[in-house]
């Protein structure tokens, strides 16, 4: 860590998920950072406070007094046309909630990372995932990283998503709590002069604050035109789809990695049943994939990263071979499902009759085995065949409730 | 310095905007920006302001002008500020105008973290004491004995207005050793006109508040604002002073016309009973009391060291 400070860019250094995103943040050169610490972002923001004592991070960084402040202060220096960045976890994406809604509509194109963790009660610091689904509907953007490579690679995707002027929607990176923010990897630490090849400098489009040519950001409407707004931020979602894709694709010719854009698919071609995952869930999920393969089921998986925008024609075509299709969420919505379960049943109404059960596991950050992750193939084979009255929600490794 | 008679002629809040006749938050908003001027930058949060003035397709600010929630005035100014100062147009003013509610109560986190950080914002509150925009409801700056409509009227000791005493904004803003902040009255233009300038010209966070009758809400005449403003000045109800660099002065003796005199131009007073009144009068009479010994206790700040200013 302490040799990664001080080392030139550009190389592998084994560090966190949290510096990682840190480091990304820095070589995206925002103009305005402003944050509140939470456990386990925290090394985020000190990381970016280091990298600015340094001289290596030239921003303006505002240690404000709340995560409502945070993201308050970030919409703000957006409307006046810089590059911004924050990054939080649980309660303070939840005390959020009410600034995330400003943006989209506005065409700020914020980037955050969210360490996803555990949202009170009970109160814990560990992984699950409702801390961001529950902003679904704010109009952020929404992908999903496995890894620190990903963290980092991700912040630079993100600003090229969201600055494109066909989308201008802010976008949030979730990363799983300890799973990546504090495991140490051997990380690509992309050099300050790669990163500006890739990313340009940001120049707003149309709304920013300047006196030289004066203009009303955010006014109170009447209903004659807010349902308009809502159309024109509902477009804009529907239209980042294809440039996530195609800024995935970019990336990789410059970097040499590709994440496959909305999802990555692992042995799917073949499979008659399929899993798919969203987080750290991923790397066990591959190997299982592997395991049984080894034993003759003809099993694949799919790693959701978008959630927002929903990649459901992609995930239409993906899956219409299959003839059973598992979904894995870390989050509940109370009384229905995992969310990202939901919107899979939703994207595939039209085009199977397959099918589709839901897994929920590793809430409040229990871990997820390899045997829980093999439970959900299991399951998903075993509905093969049995069209949609074999669908349905199962809770997995949870004490007293037989799966 | 500029007399009011010297005041530009011309706006920068104009004139259609909606707002109420005599209403004392737009008269606010006019004498600053035209103090403020050109190069400016303007926050409002969701008040009767942002209602009166920025109603899509309208707008009444001639500058640019941002909204964003209601309690977000002393972040977004700020937000605003670091990111001109990174595009090295530091030399634009902005400003937070907002009200009582969204200053007092529950703007008060982000407005005291601005402070702590010295923003380089000027914030102005006007102070119409009630949550004007959602129908007069009573705020931590509404006055003792006032009627509302979240303290109304009726037969039992939780019916004879609001129990509880003003909350003094001005003097939390100077428990933060901020560069300036000072109080205003409508009633008396050219001490509020002197502190815009002093206002505009200091760096750092700067806070004013202003004393701005609301006649809807307070249940009076709409030609009586600046008579009503006048008066709860010289009743010793609402002090002018100024805080600059830890300096308190008040800059008006008041006359102590009886307070009975402010009370009874106004509708939201007329249920208080004679022990209401003496409960107010002993207020003002302590208020000047603690105001003057903490006017004569704070000096100018001692110097700070050598060696820690390294
Ligand atoms: C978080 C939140 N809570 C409540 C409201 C509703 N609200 C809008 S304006 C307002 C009162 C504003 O009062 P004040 O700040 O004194 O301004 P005034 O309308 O009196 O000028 C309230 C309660 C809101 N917009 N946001
Ligand atoms: S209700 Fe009061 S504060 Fe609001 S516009 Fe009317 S006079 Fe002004
Ligand atoms: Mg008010």
């Amino acid at each position: 860590m302490i040799e990664a400070r001080t080392a030139t860019a550009g190389e592998r250094h084994m560090v966190t998920g949290d510096y990682a995103a840190a480091w990304g943040a820095m070589v995206s050169r925002p103009q305005v950072i402003a944050a509140y610490p939470i456990t386990p972002q925290t090394m985020i923001i000190e990381h970016l406070a280091e990298f600015l004592a340094a001289g290596k991070l030239d921003a303006e960084m505002m240690r404000v007094e709340s995560e409502h402040s945070a993201m308050s202060a970030v919409v703000a220096a957006e409307a006046t046309g810089v590059r911004t960045y924050t990054a939080t976890s649980s309660q303070g994406l939840a005390l959020m909630h009410e600034p995330l809604f400003i943006s989209p509509p506005m065409h700020l194109p914020i980037v955050m990372s969210v360490v996803n963790r555990t949202v009170a009660s009970p109160l814990g610091i560990w992984v699950e995932h409702n801390d961001t689904m529950p902003q679904r509907d704010t109009g952020w953007m929404q992908v999903y990283v496995e890894d620190a490579q990903e963290a980092l690679d991700m912040v630079l995707q993100a600003y090229r998503v969201a600055e494109n002027p066909s989308v201008e929607l802010p976008m949030m990176i979730g990363m799983d709590a300890f799973l990546v923010s504090h495991t140490i990897e051997s990380v690509d630490l992309i050099s300050q002069e790669a990163a500006d090849k890739f990313l340009p400098p940001f120049k707003p489009v149309h709304a920013y604050l300047d006196p030289e040519r004066p203009l009303v950001v955010g006014a109170a409407a009447p209903p004659e035109y807010i349902q308009e707004v809502r159309w024109e931020t509902d477009l804009r979602m529907r239209r980042a789809a294809e440039f996530l894709e195609e800024t995935d694709r970019e990336f990789g010719r410059t970097f040499g990695r590709t994440y496959g854009g909305a999802f990555e698919t692992y042995r799917l071609e073949d499979a008659d049943a399929a899993l798919m995952t969203l987080g750290t869930v991923t790397s066990t999920a591959r190997e299982v994939v592997d395991r049984l393969r080894g034993q003759g089921e003809r099993v694949g998986l799919i790693k959701l990263r978008s959630f927002r925008p929903f990649p459901a024609d992609r995930l239409q075509d993906a899956t219409a071979h299959l003839k059973a299709f598992g979904v894995y969420d870390r989050a509940v919505s109370y009384g229905v499902g995992g969310p990202s379960y939901i919107e899979a049943r939703n994207a595939l109404y039209d085009t199977t009759t397959m099918p589709i059960l839901g897994f929920l596991a590793g809430l409040g950050g229990r871990d997820v085995t390899p045997q829980d992750v093999e439970l959900m193939f299991k399951k998903t084979l075993g509905a093969v065949g049995r069209g949609r009255r074999a669908s349905g929600v199962h809770w997995i490794g949870t004490r007293g409730v037989s799966p | 310095m500029t007399t009011v008679k010297d005041l530009p002629q011309e706006d920068y809040f104009l004139s259609g905007h909606t707002a109420c006749p005599g209403c004392g938050g737009a008269m606010v908003v006019r004498e600053t920006m035209k103090v403020l001027g050109a190069n400016t930058v303007v926050y409002m949060p969701a008040s009767c302001l942002l209602i009166f003035s920025d109603m899509y397709p309208y707008n009444a600010f001639k500058v640019p002008s941002l909204q964003v929630l209601f309690e977000t005035s002393a972040i977004c100014a700020s937000g605003i500020k670091r990111a001109l100062k990174r595009q090295g147009k530091d030399d634009v003013t902005v400003v937070a105008f907002a009200g009582d509610g969204g200053t007092a109560d529950i703007g008060m986190q982000a407005l005291s973290g601005a402070a702590e950080r010295n923003e380089d914002i000027l914030y102005v509150c006007y102070d119409n004491e009630a949550y004007m925009n959602t129908g007069i409801q009573r705020s931590g700056t509404t006055p003792f004995g006032a009627w509302t409509t979240t303290t109304p009227l009726g037969g039992t000791s939780e019916g004879r207005g609001k129990n509880e005493f003003k909350k003094d904004v001005p003097r939390i803003l100077m428990a933060h050793d901020v560069p300036y902040v000072a109080t205003a009255s409508l009633g008396f233009p050219a001490d509020f006109l002197r502190k815009l300038e002093k206002a505009k010209a200091k760096k750092g966070f700067r806070y004013l508040h202003v004393l701005a009758p609301c006649p809807v809400g307070w249940r009076a005449e709409s030609d009586t604002t600046v008579d009503l403003a006048k008066l709860a000045v010289e009743t010793g109800i609402f002090t002018l002073m100024e805080c600059e660099d830890g300096v308190l002065t008040l800059n008006r003796e008041p006359r102590f016309t009886p307070v009975r005199e402010y009370l009874k131009l106004q509708g939201r007073f007329k249920h208080l009973k004679d022990d209401q009144i003496a409960a107010i009068e002993t207020w003002v009479k302590e208020k000047w009391e603690r105001d003057r010994a903490l006017a004569k206790a704070l000096g100018p700040k001692p110097k700070v060291p050598v060696a820690m200013t390294k």
